[in-house]
């Protein structure tokens, strides 16, 4: 089946201005090089440390920030390039949970209107269709129908969360982006939300890209999840490869460091020393090499490229590189 | 057992505001023995943080008020001391870290000019032997380059080196308890790996008993000996860490604990406590856990049930479990009244 959404080569460097004439200085490499496919009904998860990337390249999917290079395939078509109506049209299709629910609900508005509103910008429906479909919406993300006239500062984190989905499902949408949609619930919350998402897949289909720094929650919702270091995807692979059978040393480590619930199972937890570099002063090579244990000359200088090593499990490290002339002595390390 | 370090009773705590009396914190019992990790869980809100600055008389007065009530600090009542006596236990037998690294270290100080000041007010050292101590400290929670660090402001350090910074000045002055309160759910998983494998070390290290408050049910697991579970401003389920994870008795423990996804299997969907938590200004007259709990029978929304011991060193706070099955059983018969 064609993915609902392909991206291709997407790179999105912010400037930094300074200097005495405010030019640019440098560049924040935000997403450098990403490629990922979403299918229908699919959810992929995006995982990774702030400052990674993540929400940049949900945001690049959806056309809320222009790429400066690289393309974004909705069915086929290059959405990088739409303006106006046809860009209007497009995200009729493509939507965005965001994380924080109390800032992404305007306080003023009556969540009749916060709900109602994407469908009146894009001509769906106006008066009391709209009305009668908030209503169906609110019940279906498990609200009740007289929550329509209140605001925003009369909920819960939990309903407003259901909030903020109900208004990116409102319009019917092929795709959504859930950008750490959890993160500021407490567990008992997040587990109905995580459900809920789930269950709305269920029914009617939606693709997803669900990002979020919690490996456990990735796991719960994802059928696939990439694996992103400092604008880079190094590892995608289906969940149960992916925690079962993590092969670039970054997930592994990542993997490693999630405390366990479970008393029982102690591990060691700082398995990786040093901080993430800064995004503007990116190392050379592969961009994981000052914390890697299992570096390489090699990895000091040359990226690697992402390669297939499973069907559909796919890692960016010269240890599961193509053996080439120097590969024998790669090996011995 | 010899005497616990730290031993809490009955204590309430209450803010007086606008709307109302929020009652944060209702007869709470908790004890810590020498040289433990006691772990304090629960959700937003349920009154962790407000349990973590009374012991330090840190709650804001007014609004806030400790309306009964004992702290005992090896054997002496924190709740009574003069403030002399109580500027000697605050940083120096008694230190906190709080969750925020950036805004409780001084943004105008460097981190080697806010060390020495605890050290220089606590051990009455001259500012050379301040400096050796802090350098000292800063090795033992591994910086990299602490003779550098020291000279940095808060804003050149990373999260986790500020959060590293912290312990390293909260345990300077070798202190009997350390109060961490969430001190690594500002941290990317891998650094808050790093820090909590060095406070772990350090703090056994040292002798220190901590009382560490976190939310992550998994970073509890790894770290602490003890666990005590709190729910809408009391304390629900005590008990030994393993105990706690395997035989969790609280139906609120059991369900914060299915809640979690789990890193190993895959389920088509996790179990779920339905409702929210209770506003604190009006709780609930009984257990504070009733309107939610599966298991609710006849005495819960009437009797608040008290916190007895079922099995040695396991104590829940549930009517479904009256007393243990031997000695303990009359403490709660008597203020649970079923029947």
């Amino acid at each position: 089946m064609p993915p609902v959404i392909e991206a291709i080569d997407l790179v999105k460097y912010f400037p930094i201005y300074g200097g005495l004439f405010g030019r640019k200085v440098e560049y924040l490499k935000a997403v450098d090089s990403v490629s990922l496919a979403i299918h229908p009904g699919e959810t992929l998860g995006l995982v990774g440390e702030s400052g990674c990337g993540k929400t940049t390249v949900g945001y690049l999917l959806l056309n809320l920030l222009q790429c400066d290079r690289g393309q974004v395939l909705h069915h086929g078509v290059d959405i990088t390039r739409l303006r106006g109506n046809a860009l209007r049209k497009v995200r009729r299709n493509l939507q965005i949970v965001f994380q924080d629910p109390q800032s992404s609900l305007d306080p003023r508005m009556l969540i009749k209107k916060t709900v109602g509103y994407p469908l009146e910008v894009n001509g769906l429906a106006r008066g009391s269709e709209v009305v009668s479909r908030v209503k169906r919406i609110l019940a279906e993300v498990g609200l009740d129908e007289d929550h329509m006239y209140r605001y925003p500062h009369e909920f819960s984190g939990g309903q407003r969360q259901r909030i903020g989905i109900a208004r990116a499902l409102i319009t019917g949408p092929e795709f959504i982006v859930f950008d750490e949609p959890t993160s500021a619930l407490d567990v008992s919350v997040q587990a109905q939300i995580l459900n809920l998402i789930k269950e709305l897949q269920a029914r009617h289909g939606y693709s997803y890209l669900f990002i979020s720094h919690n490996l456990s929650v990735v796991r719960h919702v994802s059928h696939r999840i990439a694996v992103m270091y400092l604008g880079t995807i190094v590892e995608a692979a289906p969940r149960a490869a992916l925690f079962e059978r993590p092969r670039h040393p970054y997930t592994r480590a990542l993997l490693a460091s999630v405390p366990e619930p479970n008393p029982q199972r102690r591990h060691v937890l700082g398995v990786l020393s040093g901080d993430v570099p800064s995004p503007v002063n990116v190392p050379t090579g592969c961009r994981f090499h000052p914390r890697c244990a299992e570096a390489m000359e090699k990895c000091r200088s040359v990226a690697p490229v992402s390669l297939e090593v499973a069907p559909g499990h796919s890692v960016a490290c010269h240890l599961y590189g193509p053996s080439e002339s120097d590969g024998g002595t790669r090996r011995q390390r | 057992m010899a005497e616990p370090l730290l031993s809490i009773r009955n204590l309430s705590v209450q803010f007086f505001t606008y709307q109302g009396v929020v009652r944060a914190l209702e007869g709470i019992d908790l004890m810590i023995q020498r040289g433990e990790i006691l772990g304090l869980v629960g959700e937003t809100g349920c009154g962790k943080s407000v349990l973590a600055r009374s012991i330090l008389r840190l709650v804001p007065d007014p609004p806030g008020k400790i309306t009964q009530g004992e702290i005992r600090f090896k054997g002496e009542d924190i709740l009574r001391v003069n403030g002399k006596r109580l500027r000697e236990i605050r940083g120096n037998e008694i230190s906190m870290i709080f969750q925020e690294p950036m805004s409780s270290l001084n943004p105008v100080f460097t981190i080697g000019n806010q060390m020495a000041e605890v050290v220089i007010l606590h051990q009455r050292v001259k500012r050379d032997r301040a400096r050796a101590i802090c350098l000292e400290m800063l090795s033992q929670v591994k910086m990299p380059d602490p003779d550098r660090v020291l000279s940095k402001y808060p804003h050149e350090l990373s999260g986790g080196m500020k959060q590293r910074a912290m312990i390293a000045m909260e345990l300077s002055c070798r202190p009997a308890l350390l109060i961490a309160d969430e001190p690594t759910t500002a941290l990317d998983v891998t650094v808050q790996g790093q820090v909590l494998t060095i406070l772990d070390d350090l703090v056994r290290r040292i002798g220190a008993s901590v009382l560490f408050i976190s939310h992550d049910l998994g970073v509890i697991a790894q770290l602490c000996d003890r666990v005590s579970v709190m729910y809408a401003g009391r304390v629900v389920e005590t008990a030994p860490v393993e105990a706690l994870f395997a035989r969790p008795r609280h139906p609120y423990t059991v369900g914060l604990l299915q809640a979690i996804p789990s890193m190993h299997e895959e389920r088509d969907s996790l179990m779920t406590i339905p409702g929210v938590v209770p506003r604190l200004i009006d709780p609930p007259p009984g257990c504070r856990f009733a309107p939610r709990c599966a298991k609710r029978f006849e005495p819960c929304d009437r009797v608040v049930p008290p916190l007895s011991e079922v099995e040695t060193g396991h104590a829940v706070a549930c009517h479904l479990y009256p007393g243990a099955p031997e000695d303990a059983t009359r403490k709660s018969v008597g203020a649970g009244e079923d029947g």
